[in-house]
Order: C-alpha cells, then sequence, then structure tokens
C-alpha cells in the first residue's frame, strides 16, 4: 500500500461535521471535470491512489480513467463496496428481497429462488458475489489491487456475528479478482479478533485512528493497544476527526503510531491536500516509517 | 447478561440485531420475522435461533426484553402481547397508529412496572442534548419562535409498493418522518398543544403524504412551524434540525453542527457573545460499537442500562413517544377540519 490514499468523501457530500458544508461539496463537484480535476491535483503532489465508492459517479471518473492510459498509467484504485445509501434507501423502498431483485441483473434471482423452497448455504453466498460482481464492474481493466468491504456491511455482519460472510468476501476477493481483500470498520479491535477467529491473517483494515477517539469503539487506548501487540496493516482514515483536530497535531499523533501502513485523507482544495501531504511525508521523515 | 429476542429483522430490525449482537451484556436468544428468506440466512450465518411466529419465540426462548421493528400497523397489537408476557418493550417509531391504542401500551407497561422505549435515536445526539440545556438553562431568554424541519430522499419517485406507501399500515411522511422532529421539539421546546394549521401534500405517493408543513403552539405559547419532506433527492440521507430564536440569541442545530449566538456575554461558561459553533465530535461519548451513528447504539445501551435498573427509564419511554402520537393525530385533524 501507498503512505498516502486519496479519499473521495468530499466529493460526494459527506461531511461528518456540517450539512452546510455538504451541500457547498455537493455544488462544488457536481461535474465530473471538478472531481478529475481534484484528483490530478493530488496525483501532482506524489498521491498514487485513489480510494473511492461504488458510487455512480465513480463509474464516469474510471471511464474517464480507462480512455486516458498514458496519463493514469500506474495509478491505483481502491475500491470500497457498497454505496450503502443506494442499498439502504431501495430497502426502504423496496424491501430486502426487492432490493437484491433491483441490484442483480437478469433472470439469476427467479431462477435461483423458483420454487421458494430449499435454499442452501451456497445460494445466499452466490449473491453475495454477484453483488460484489456487480459493484466490480466499474473498474473493469483498471489496476484495483486491494478491494475494500464498507464498514455498513463490514460492522453489520460483525455485530450479527456472521463471520463466515466476511471471510467469503475476503476468499472471493482473491479467487476473482486476484486482489487483496479489506475491510472499512468502526470497531477494529472486535474486528479483528473476529477474522483471526476464521482464520484470516494479518489483514487490512481502515479504521478511523485519530488523537481525539473520534469513532474508536472501546476507545482509543483500545486501539493503541491493538496496534501495538497485533499483526495487522492498517489505513487509518478519519485521522483529522472530521475537523476537529489541528492537522500538524492529528498527522503528528497518526504518524507515531506503529502497524500504520497508509494515512486515508480526502480534500476538496488545493491548499488542503498540499498541506496534509507534506505534514504526513514531514512526520512520516520524523518517525521513520518504512515504505512497504 | 439480559435474553433479547426481535420481532421484525428489516431494516431498523436487523440494525438493532447487529448492535445487540455485539453488546457485551446482551444474550439474543431468539428472532422472529415472516420472511424465510431473511430467517433463512440468519439460520445459515448467524448463531441465532429464528422463530416465523413471534408468540412460539416468546415461548420458546423465553426473552426477558422484546424488540419491537414490524410495520406500524402491527405494533399497538404485538406490543401488548409482549407487555402481557411480562417483558420489556423497545419499539420503533412511531409507538401506534391510533392515540387510544397508544394510551393503552402506556397503561400496561406502567401498571406491570416494565421497562419500555420507543426508538426516537436523535436525542440521543449531543447536538440537540446541547440545545436543550442551553433552553433549559434560559440562556436563550424567552423563545419567540422556532422551525423543525427534516428532508430526505425516503421516496424520490413514482414508484412504491410497501408498508411505507399505505396509510392503513402506518405509513406516510407525518407517521415516519415529521415524528422524529415533532418527538424533538416536545423533547427540547416542550410539548406541542395546538396545530394551527397544516398542509399534507403527496409529491409522488398515491396514497400518502410525501411532505407535511404545520403551524405549531407549544404548551407554553411559543409558535413554530414543521416543515418535513421525504421527497428531497438534494439530501443523501435523512436530516433534521432545530432553529430557534429567543430575546437573548439564536440556535442552529443539526444532527453534526450545532451554532448559538448570544446577544450578550451573558452566555455558558464555555461560550462567548455573539457566533460559537461547536461539532458533534465536541459532545459524543464514545460507544463501544458503532454500527450507524453513536445515537443508535447509545439507545440500545440505555435500554439495556434501565433493565438493569443503572439509569430511569425517562429517555423515550412509552408516554413520550405516546405524546409525539397525539400530535400526529392533531394535525390529522387540523387537516380534516
Amino acid at each position: 500500500m501507498d503512505q498516502i490514499l486519496f479519499g473521495d468523501n468530499q466529493f460526494f457530500a459527506v461531511n461528518h461535521i456540517s450539512d452546510e458544508k455538504s451541500r457547498a461539496l455537493s455544488i462544488k463537484f457536481q461535474n465530473d471535470r471538478a472531481i478529475l480535476n481534484t484528483l490530478d491535483h493530488a496525483i501532482a503532489t506524489g498521491i498514487n491512489t485513489f480510494m473511492c465508492t461504488t458510487h455512480d459517479r465513480i463509474a464516469k471518473i474510471c471511464e474517464y480513467i480507462r480512455s486516458h492510459p498514458d496519463t493514469y498509467k500506474d495509478f491505483k484504485i481502491f475500491p470500497c463496496m457498497p454505496y450503502a445509501h443506494k442499498y439502504a434507501n431501495a430497502v426502504t423502498e423496496l424491501g430486502i428481497v426487492g432490493t437484491i431483485k433491483e441490484f442483480i441483473p437478469g433472470n439469476i434471482f427467479g431462477s435461483l429462488f423458483k420454487g421458494g423452497t430449499a435454499y442452501l448455504s451456497k445460494d445466499y453466498l452466490s449473491i453475495m458475489e454477484l453483488l460484489v460482481d456487480a459493484e466490480m464492474k466499474m473498474f473493469k481493466g483498471l489496476n484495483t489491487p486491494i478491494i475494500f468491504l464498507q464498514n455498513n456491511i463490514t460492522d453489520l455482519l460483525l455485530g450479527l456475528r456472521m463471520k463466515n460472510v466476511l471471510k467469503a468476501f475476503h476468499d472471493y476477493i482473491i479467487r476473482k479478482y486476484n486482489a487483496e481483500p479489506g475491510f472499512i470498520t468502526m470497531n477494529m479491535p472486535q474486528l479483528l479478533d473476529t477474522l483471526e477467529e476464521v482464520g484470516i491473517k494479518n489483514p487490512a483494515i481502515c479504521a478511523s485512528i485519530n488523537k481525539m477517539g473520534f469513532r474508536m469503539s472501546g476507545g482509543r487506548e483500545v486501539y493503541e493497544n491493538v496496534l501495538r501487540t497485533k499483526k495487522l496493516r492498517v489505513v487509518a482514515m478519519q485521522v483529522l476527526a472530521a475537523g476537529a483536530i489541528p492537522p500538524k497535531e492529528a498527522i503528528g499523533y497518526v504518524c507515531g503510531l506503529p502497524n500504520i501502513e497508509s494515512i486515508l485523507f480526502g480534500a476538496s482544495s488545493k491548499t488542503n491536500i498540499n498541506e496534509t501531504v507534506s505534514l504526513i511525508h514531514e512526520y512520516n521523515h520524523k518517525y521513520k516509517m518504512e515504505p512497504s | 447478561m439480559i435474553k433479547v429476542g426481535l420481532i421484525g429483522a428489516g431494516k431498523m430490525g436487523i440494525s438493532h440485531l447487529s448492535i445487540l449482537g455485539a453488546h457485551p451484556e446482551v444474550e439474543i436468544v431468539g428472532v422472529s420475522d415472516t420472511s424465510k428468506m431473511v430467517l433463512d440466512v440468519l439460520k445459515q450465518y448467524s448463531s441465532f435461533q429464528t422463530f416465523t411466529n413471534y408468540e412460539e419465540m416468546m415461548e420458546e426462548a423465553k426473552p426477558q426484553a422484546v424488540f419491537v421493528a414490524v410495520p406500524t400497523k402491527f405494533h399497538a397489537a404485538m406490543i401488548k402481547n409482549v407487555l402481557l408476557r411480562n417483558k420489556h418493550v423497545f419499539a420503533e417509531k412511531p409507538l401506534s397508529t391510533t392515540v387510544e391504542e397508544g394510551r393503552e401500551l402506556v397503561e400496561i407497561a406502567q401498571t406491570n412496572n416494565l421497562v419500555n422505549q420507543v426508538g426516537y435515536h436523535n436525542k440521543f445526539i449531543g447536538t440537540f442534548q446541547e440545545a436543550k440545556v442551553i433552553i433549559d438553562n434560559g440562556y436563550l431568554g424567552e423563545i419567540f419562535h422556532f422551525t423543525g424541519e427534516s428532508y430526505g430522499p425516503l421516496l424520490i419517485r413514482a414508484k412504491q409498493n410497501n408498508w411505507r406507501s399505505n396509510p392503513l399500515e402506518g405509513g406516510g411522511c407525518l407517521m415516519d418522518y415529521a415524528s422524529h422532529v415533532i418527538d424533538l421539539i416536545n423533547y427540547v421546546l416542550g410539548p406541542i398543544e395546538k396545530i394551527k394549521g397544516s398542509i399534507l401534500k403527496s409529491f409522488y405517493s398515491k396514497n400518502v403524504e410525501d411532505s407535511v408543513f404545520s403551524l405549531l403552539e407549544l404548551k407554553s405559547k411559543i409558535s413554530g412551524v414543521l416543515s418535513v419532506n421525504w421527497s428531497d433527492e438534494t439530501y443523501r440521507k435523512m436530516s433534521t434540525s432545530l432553529n430557534i430564536i429567543g430575546s437573548k440569541g439564536k440556535i442552529i442545530c443539526d444532527a453534526n453542527e450545532f451554532k448559538v449566538y448570544f446577544k450578550t456575554s451573558d452566555c455558558p461558561a464555555n461560550y462567548s457573545k455573539g457566533w460559537n459553533v461547536r461539532h458533534i465530535t465536541d459532545f459524543t461519548p464514545p460507544v463501544n460499537f458503532y454500527l450507524r451513528g453513536e445515537e443508535y447504539s447509545a439507545q440500545v445501551d440505555y435500554f439495556i442500562k434501565a433493565i438493569q435498573k443503572k439509569v430511569p427509564n425517562t429517555i423515550n419511554n412509552f408516554q413520550s413517544a405516546w405524546n409525539v402520537d397525539k400530535v400526529i393525530s392533531l394535525i390529522r385533524n387540523s387537516i380534516n377540519n
């Protein structure tokens, strides 16, 4: 993993701190060109990985990247699936079965459920696999070395203790996409224990890591202890705690922790991108973080 | 360990189930749903015992507490049934479709001394709690007027065939979305007593309203506007806000951000004259398990703690949810008249 990953929340009006800022972002990035310009700027600072949700608009960005292979030659994308709101809104409107029907194309669903009796275990995992394939379609031909499961789903499965489904996602990503599976979570300590239980070793986990303990379930100390004592490869997100921690302090803290392989951040302005990137370089150098 | 059962594993039910599943002091003893597919998935991939019949679930699994997350029209009968079996109840909102049924539920729960709570999760959000503290302590002075709003993209096209679009099943924007804002106003500013007029408008739905606009009067005679629309696709998800003006200042508040303006320096210690902006990061106590917002975990935890007698059963109890049902009924009547 690269030391710095560029995120996409800012492109889709995801701002954890202000609905007003969300709307401003939504206006600023309503054209794909604005997204590409920001992405290009991030690339100009040396960032080489875009970590993004499977939002419909990402499909268009992917299309552009595909059609400009020279410009984006070594560019990597870490897809994060699914874009949950799409499904959550659909579940409210159509129900769970209706949602699956909506998102799985063709007759697969009909044939799979014909008769409505003996649903074998394999069938549900096939549905999961079909949904993964549907989400991955937009990245066809692009370099996606790590594919992440979004925290809404990771943590839902974690709470439901459906560890075999987490394992099935893990295995499918390796088998079908020859990529490394990753998990985004707001519950890193519990998730790591669960993944280890099903034999997943040294997993790539993306979690909130910040000096404030924001969205670090169970508290900062528990997280720090896991980072010190366990084997995992962490992408730190929400490093700035949605802007609540001054950048210097925020990045200084995260760079000083063990087992942090990457820092994920998103920004909408050139100034903020430049500032964050140079701070990460400064502190990485200070703590002599070795690139992987 | 508190033994918990769930009735209704839909969108809210599954979310509660996951939060309960991760709770260190909860043992999930049974899940009931009418969807064979949902039960099959749970049977195969989780360790929860599943039932097609909720009464059977209660008989066999013997939960101490039950989460009821079924379409609203089933609430009254099911909750009553659960209460009569002497089980604590956490129900999804709104409490019931009629004021009469709701009253009965409040009474049974109180008489039988059972912990009772409804899922109005906004009360567990730090920004709204802060608004209440500021107002209760008089820092906004005499309240002149307020606006309570909620917008979201629940229904943005003319295509629907589930219970939320059926008025007989407790669907509609008033029951589903506006109930949250009504509850929040009751909590932060005091009980709504009169409805001066309402517009319930459909944009896409055939059978229910997609929006609710009402003029409100509180028991304290404070006036306000309720503006709710679940057919607004410019919102990524449901967004609820309060805008309150008083003689000493003004509050603009949503789930993420708390802005308060004080006319003078007569304000709480950590605030100053003029605009003050605080964020949810300043107010949010950490939870042990996060799924979709701290407030969802916090409300479940509060319910469990109330059963353990560690907290009083005051926030979001049936009585307070019934107060929302009464306002819903007032709004409906303000149209009919």
